[in-house]
């Protein structure tokens, strides 16, 4: 018996290790700095704001989010059906011409239809958030070696079991990398729902720049970023765990 | 067993349809490889996927066991019956255990005996449970791929397997491996196995049947030795080639071609009296045994016919020996290496069963032809 073929060589799995900490090394710069320029306490006296804008932020990306991810994963699995093959690749059109359109046009659409508030905030952040997810579910699903559904066929899986026990498997990462650039680009939009009236840390650094106050964009700009790292850093460990090591190129 | 009846399939327009597979009807005893052999776009594995109606057939009908597959489910169906193909198609997100029991999973069986079962059959090729079984595909090289692909398709004992070219993507050493182990396993299993080719050496050696392809038609449905010795027309004598005749060598085994009457003699035995027992039996060659009846030594016509003295001056070592187990075309290599005219043929003990020569070869191989 020969010897097992290597796992993901050691170099790429350091590579991936590095970006986390390049992203640590900055965020200490930018500490280190605020500090000695003594903007850190200015920032800090904005801390209730902060706390209460953030769980506000936090909130609507998690409804966008969520219901973008319940909404686009069907999608992607009933757009890559061998009956929908026909029609697919047009519905991708229409959704990659929809991407085009920035937040901030969705956003005011939105509010045309459905006023200010949550509900429009949610629903524009949730439009916006969509894309990347079917696109990748949708491409993940294709991706899957039409031997390996053969062989499923073959030995007697219903498309059902085959969809479950095989396709979603196999295209989990790809899917999953489409759900963390939607949550990266719902993360981010998030700020511009403060312009429909619905609050979040985009209240604080919209003020700051009509006030032309840097503490106050500052307190609003860095708990932003800081949520999009986390919200990418929480989804990159699930896709970790959850994808099966036979096929997760991180392990 | 298998039966295919009229088996037909069309594709596009009814008015005027490409034919797939044109009118096919054979019959595949239990427990025999048929090897559906021709060049591709035959309709070798469309007739193939028929049987496990991965692909419906436009008319015809197929038995398995004298039951008419399109009166079974087609899930249930596939679920009965063992499914290789050339990508081997181990799906890459289970681990080894999963993959073989894929099917036991399927029909319900009790996971204590799925996961039994799949160490027995890892044991069965020779890769150590305690190794294999959690280690995901990509951790196995291919041959060790293509052999766990073989055993999901055992896993749940289907008496009845497909196979599409199992052996396609592996290199040619280690396909000759696998083969060997493959019927070595087939002696014990005895599964009813249709097996898709497009490389003759192969069918020859793996088909209890072949049936060749062409354009859709089944051109010959034969034992292999018969094929060779009787192509049924010249589209088959083209496609088996001009070396058939030494393809046949391999379907013979020395044990069946071999000379058993040779001639034995004592080293100290003298040449004249040699000389004078070869001329009667009209042999080329003596040999001298040791106690135990193993060959040490030849002496040939050629070197004793102008000597005298002893055997034992005279007789060249023996430089190598057939087994009786081997086949023809290890037997002629032997002697075209080595310039052995004759041939000693020896039992699994090494002792000295009989001899192989040109002649014997050459009458062997003219026994099935038509002359």
């Amino acid at each position: 018996m020969s010897a097992p073929v290597a796992l993901a060589p050691p170099q790429e799995r350091r590579r991936a290790a590095i970006a986390p900490v390049l992203v640590l090394i900055v965020l200490a710069g930018v500490v280190v700095w605020l500090w000695s320029s003594g903007m850190a306490g200015e920032i800090l006296a904005y801390s209730d704001d902060i706390s209460y804008l953030a769980a506000q932020h936090l909130e609507l990306v998690a409804w966008a989010g969520g219901l973008a991810i319940l909404a686009a994963v069907p999608v992607g699995i009933v757009l890559s059906r061998p009956a929908f093959r026909s029609t697919s690749e047009a519905v991708m059109q229409v959704f990659n011409i929809g991407s085009t359109v920035p937040t901030l046009a969705i956003l005011a659409l939105s509010m045309t239809v459905l006023g200010i508030g949550t509900v429009p905030a949610v629903f524009g952040l949730w439009a916006a958030t969509l894309l990347p997810i079917v696109r990748n579910t949708y491409a993940g699903l294709r991706a899957v070696p039409p031997h390996l559904v053969e062989a499923a066929t073959g030995m007697g899986m219903t498309p059902r079991q085959v969809l479950w026990r095989v396709e979603l498997p196999n295209a989990l990462f790809v899917m999953f990398g489409g759900i963390r650039t939607a949550l990266a680009i719902c993360v981010g939009s998030a700020p511009l729902v403060f312009l429909i009236g619905a609050g979040g840390l985009g209240e604080l650094i919209f003020t700051g720049i009509a006030l032309n106050d840097l503490p106050m964009m500052m307190a609003g700009a860095i708990p932003t970023a800081l949520i999009a790292v986390l919200v990418d850093f929480v989804f990159g460990q699930i896709q970790y765990y959850l994808v099966p090591r036979g096929i997760n190129p991180l392990r | 067993m298998i039966r295919l009846e009229n088996l037909t399939k069309h594709y596009g327009p009814a008015h005027d349809p490409f034919v797939a597979v044109d009118n096919i009807s054979l019959d595949l005893p239990t427990g025999e490889i048929c090897v559906l052999l021709g060049p591709s776009g035959c309709g070798k594995t469309t007739t193939m996927k028929m049987i496990n109606r991965l692909i419906q057939p436009t008319s015809g009908k197929v038995f398995i066991d004298g039951k008419d597959t399109s009166t079974v489910d087609p899930i249930e169906l596939r679920r009965s019956i063992g499914y290789v193909i050339q990508q081997i198609g181990l799906f890459p997100n289970k681990t080894i255990e999963e993959n073989i029991c894929v099917v036991p999973d399927l029909l319900g069986w009790d996971r204590r005996k799925s996961r039994a079962r799949a160490q027995e059959l890892l044991e069965l090729v020779g890769l150590q449970p305690d190794l294999f079984l959690k280690r995901y595909p990509k951790e196995l090289s291919g041959g060790q791929q293509q052999r766990v692909g073989v055993l999901r398709a055992l896993a749940a004992d289907p008496p009845v397997m497909l196979m599409d070219e199992p052996f396609g993507a592996i290199d040619p050493i280690n396909r000759e491996v696998i083969q060997e182990e493959f019927l070595k396993m087939q002696q014990t299993i005895r599964k009813t196995i249709i097996f898709v080719s497009h490389d003759l050496d192969e069918a020859v050696k793996m088909a209890d049947k072949i049936a060749i392809f062409r354009s859709g038609k089944l051109e010959q449905y034969a034992a292999p030795d018969d094929l060779l010795a009787r192509p049924a027309n010249s589209f088959i004598e083209s496609f088996l080639g001009s070396d058939r005749a030494l393809k046949r060598l391999r379907l013979i085994s020395v044990r069946d071609a071999m000379e058993t009457d040779f001639i034995t003699v004592q080293s100290s035995d003298s040449i004249e009296n040699a000389l004078q027992r070869m001329r009667l039996l009209r042999s080329t060659a003596a040999f001298v045994l040791n106690a135990d009846g193993i060959p040490q030594s030849l002496l040939s016509e050629q070197v004793a016919d102008d000597r005298s003295g002893a055997v034992g001056d005279h007789a060249e070592p023996v430089k190598c020996a057939v087994p009786t187990t081997g086949d023809l075309r290890h037997a002629v290599s032997l002697m075209f290496a080595h310039d052995m005219p004759l041939l000693p043929c020896v039992d699994e003990g090494g002792r000295m069963a009989g001899v192989m020569s040109y002649r014997s070869i050459v009458h062997n191989l003219g026994n099935g032809e038509d002359a």
